[in-house]
């Protein structure tokens, strides 16, 4: 008797914690929710990454909260979920997650094998080299001989491979498993350059002891656009979550930052006045509140703040804008009209 | 006044060699040649090896400064323990609600240490886990009195490996009792069963379960349905150690003589009762040490659960490491986390030898 007793308790408790997220559309199932789950990395500075009161910080972060800023008017109703990468898709297809911005490469058979819709890229990365300034190299083609550090099995290593093959060099890989051992290695000196995406060797430098002593080389060998990627399935939350994103990047375009939106409210613009949902329309044509524009840039920034706050020129990382600057500074960033 | 006659004779001492610390240097480092050899070997490879030691962990070394001011020292920098312990220890634990985890990992360790005593293993000892295991629940969880609901996915940190590894023997260890029992069955059906979990389960590596049940096992569940992460992990937890269990029960359960059971059935006892009352009471006994074994690596197994990014004490000082401003310091990180699982390791095998000592009967 007692033991029956137990047992049922014991399955009603796992019962408690099967939870049914939600049946029917994303979007409708997240505004049921009341907040957005999203897939984060959980250990990459800059992007994603808690700090040490365990609170969420980064760019793939801030993407995330744009989202729930458009769709609750309000940055804060988002969850996150840390995922390892092998994770990452079955997290999205499963429902687990809603959005995933975890520094994901979007590439052909992602969008169609495992059934994903990237939006608009919130970074564009590439392999690049970092080398010693005392080497005086000053493009990665003079590399030929030289000794690299490079991450075991990753796209990275074969990257420098094909590099290395077409350019008709030779190189001597030194393989190290953890990206802070293989930093330390090259700092120690046991190779000439250290080679993975810009925006790791940007880390790893600002971990050395003189990181004015190190380059960046100009040679990016791989594309990497990064962007937040929705299930198919229901395209208004897709449109959402990308309209969430280029909301940020046209902020920065017409000069809207999170300081001056509300005296932005007032500007006689009419472009300005469409975006930040004074003269109606946009809103209702995503479904959404008319102040969702101004709720994203009011509450989490336009493109330019997010970026120089997580990863920018004056954070550990110190990237500079490069690809990422706005279309008209020679970036890549560009948003469609929001009409 | 007489003169006494008796000559006061010198008690003669035993050499020098064997007694103090030169008889003991001799007893103990000295006694052969081999030995003496052996001695002056490790001692010479100390000296190489200790004081620079030495000199990094604790002259050259900072105990709490900035991350800057340990760029310029050549020693540890046990900085990147104190700054970042919050982070650690509670992982994602909401700030402000830091003392609920605390007073929960408190509450469990001073039960465990209560429960030592084997006077009061009594069934009120059992209602006493019960009640505190509730409360520890209420406390991680909130919802009520005024305590903020904690969602599982913000456990981590500590408590989260203390849930895992405790929760994994708790559940395991009966589990895999049934199984060992169910393998020595008469019952074909079961005893295949259990044959074939077990030799399933064993057959493949802990990671694998965890990969199925975090990866795998969602896309069998109907859209929209998820089960909670840290549970499925339990579950593959559980799931790996009861097999294991099973079959070092089995070797207890075969260690016993034929005449226990004969003496049972001739006493009239039924199955359950020969088992519970005298096979297993001395089958357990046996198969303490292995047990041990056992849980003992469970403890330290719940770290693989760093590759289905759940946060326990390793991924969170992982986490921390991969901050520029921390990332070189992963010496001294792994040196503080393996002084942790010590502690806990070495007070759970010197517990087991205790007790192993307490049962023994001497047959």
């Amino acid at each position: 008797m007692k033991l029956t007793k137990i047992l049922v308790l014991v399955l009603s408790l796992c019962l408690m914690l099967v939870t049914f997220a939600h049946a029917g559309k994303d979007l409708d199932a997240v505004r049921n929710k009341g907040f957005i789950q999203t897939g984060v990395n959980g250990a990459v500075f800059g992007f994603g990454m808690p700090d040490a009161k365990g609170v969420w910080e980064g760019l793939d972060v801030d993407t995330a909260r744009a989202v729930a800023a458009a769709i609750f008017g309000d940055a804060s109703k988002v969850k996150f979920t840390p995922l390892s990468a092998q994770q990452r898709f079955t997290a999205l297809q499963s429902g687990e997650i809603d959005i995933l911005t975890r520094n994901a490469t979007r590439t052909l058979s992602r969008e169609t094998q495992l059934g994903l819709n990237f939006v608009t890229v919130n970074y564009y990365d590439g392999q690049g080299f970092l080398v010693s300034k005392e080497l005086g190299v000053k493009s990665a083609k003079e590399l030929d001989g030289a000794t690299v550090c490079v991450l075991p099995g990753t796209t990275t290593e074969q990257n420098a491979a094909d590099f290395f093959r077409t350019h008709k060099m030779a190189w001597k890989p030194v393989v190290i498993e953890s990206t802070a051992e293989l930093a330390k290695t090259f700092f120690a000196g046991r190779c000439d350059v250290l080679t993975s995406d810009a925006s790791q060797l940007a880390g790893a430098r600002a971990i050395s002891a003189d990181p004015k002593g190190y380059v960046i080389l100009p040679e990016i060998i791989s594309k990497e656009p990064l962007a937040p990627a929705v299930r198919h399935g229901d395209d208004q939350f897709r449109d959402i979550v990308d309209f969430s994103v280029l909301a940020m990047i046209n902020a920065e375009e017409l000069g809207i930052t999170s300081k001056n939106v509300d005296e932005m409210l007032n500007s006689k613009n009419p472009v300005i006045q469409r975006f930040l949902g004074v003269s109606p329309g946009n809103g209702k044509a995503l479904g959404l509140d008319e102040k969702w524009a101004y709720n994203i840039i009011k509450q989490v920034g336009n493109y330019g703040e997010v970026f120089e706050r997580n990863v920018g020129i004056n954070t550990t990382l110190g990237i500079e804008r490069g690809l990422n600057a706005l279309w008209t500074n020679g970036g890549l960033m560009y948003s469609p009209p929001f009409k | 006044m007489a003169e006494s006659t008796t000559v006061k004779r010198e008690r003669l001492k035993p050499p020098i060699t064997n007694v103090g610390v030169l008889g003991w240097l001799h007893t103990n480092l000295f006694n052969s040649w081999y030995n003496s050899l052996l001695t002056i070997v490790t001692l010479i490879v100390m000296a190489f090896l200790l004081p620079p030691a030495f000199q990094w962990a604790f002259v050259d070394s900072l105990w709490n400064s900035s991350a800057e001011a340990c760029r310029d020292i050549d020693g540890a920098c046990w900085s990147v323990i104190p700054n970042n312990i919050r982070f650690i220890i509670l992982g994602f634990f909401p700030s402000g609600q830091e003392w609920r985890p605390i007073l929960a990992m408190v509450l469990l360790l001073t039960l465990v240490v209560y429960s030592k005593e084997r006077s009061r293993w009594k069934s009120s000892l059992l209602w006493l886990w019960a009640i505190n295991l509730i409360i520890m629940g209420t406390l991680m969880y909130g919802g009520i009195f005024g305590m903020p609901v904690v969602e599982t996915s913000q456990w981590s940190g500590l408590p989260l490996t203390f849930i895992l590894s405790f929760f994994g023997m708790i559940v395991a260890y009966p589990l895999g009792i049934l199984l060992a029992l169910g393998r020595q069955s008469n019952m074909p059906a079961i005893k295949t069963l259990c044959v074939v979990y077990i030799e399933l389960i064993r057959g493949v590596p802990l990671i694998s379960l965890l990969f199925m049940s975090s990866v795998m096992f969602p896309l069998f569940l109907p859209e929209g349905v998820t089960i909670d992460k840290v549970l499925r992990a339990l579950i593959a937890i559980i799931l790996f150690t009861a097999a294991y269990i099973a079959e070092v029960v089995r070797g207890g359960l075969q260690a016993m003589p034929r005449g226990q059971y004969e003496a049972a059935d001739s006493l009239g006892l039924n199955y359950s009762n020969t088992m519970r009352l005298i096979i297993l009471p001395q089958a357990l006994k046996i198969v303490i040490p292995p047990s041990v074994g056992i849980l003992l690596s469970v403890f330290k197994d719940t770290s693989l659960v760093v590759i289905i990014a759940l946060y326990d004490v390793l991924k969170t000082t992982m986490v921390t490491l991969s901050n520029p401003k921390w990332a070189g310091y992963s010496r001294e990180s792994y040196i503080f986390l393996a002084l942790l699982y010590f502690g806990f390791c070495y007070a759970m095998s010197s517990y087991s030898r205790k007790l192993e000592k307490e049962l023994h009967t001497g047959h």
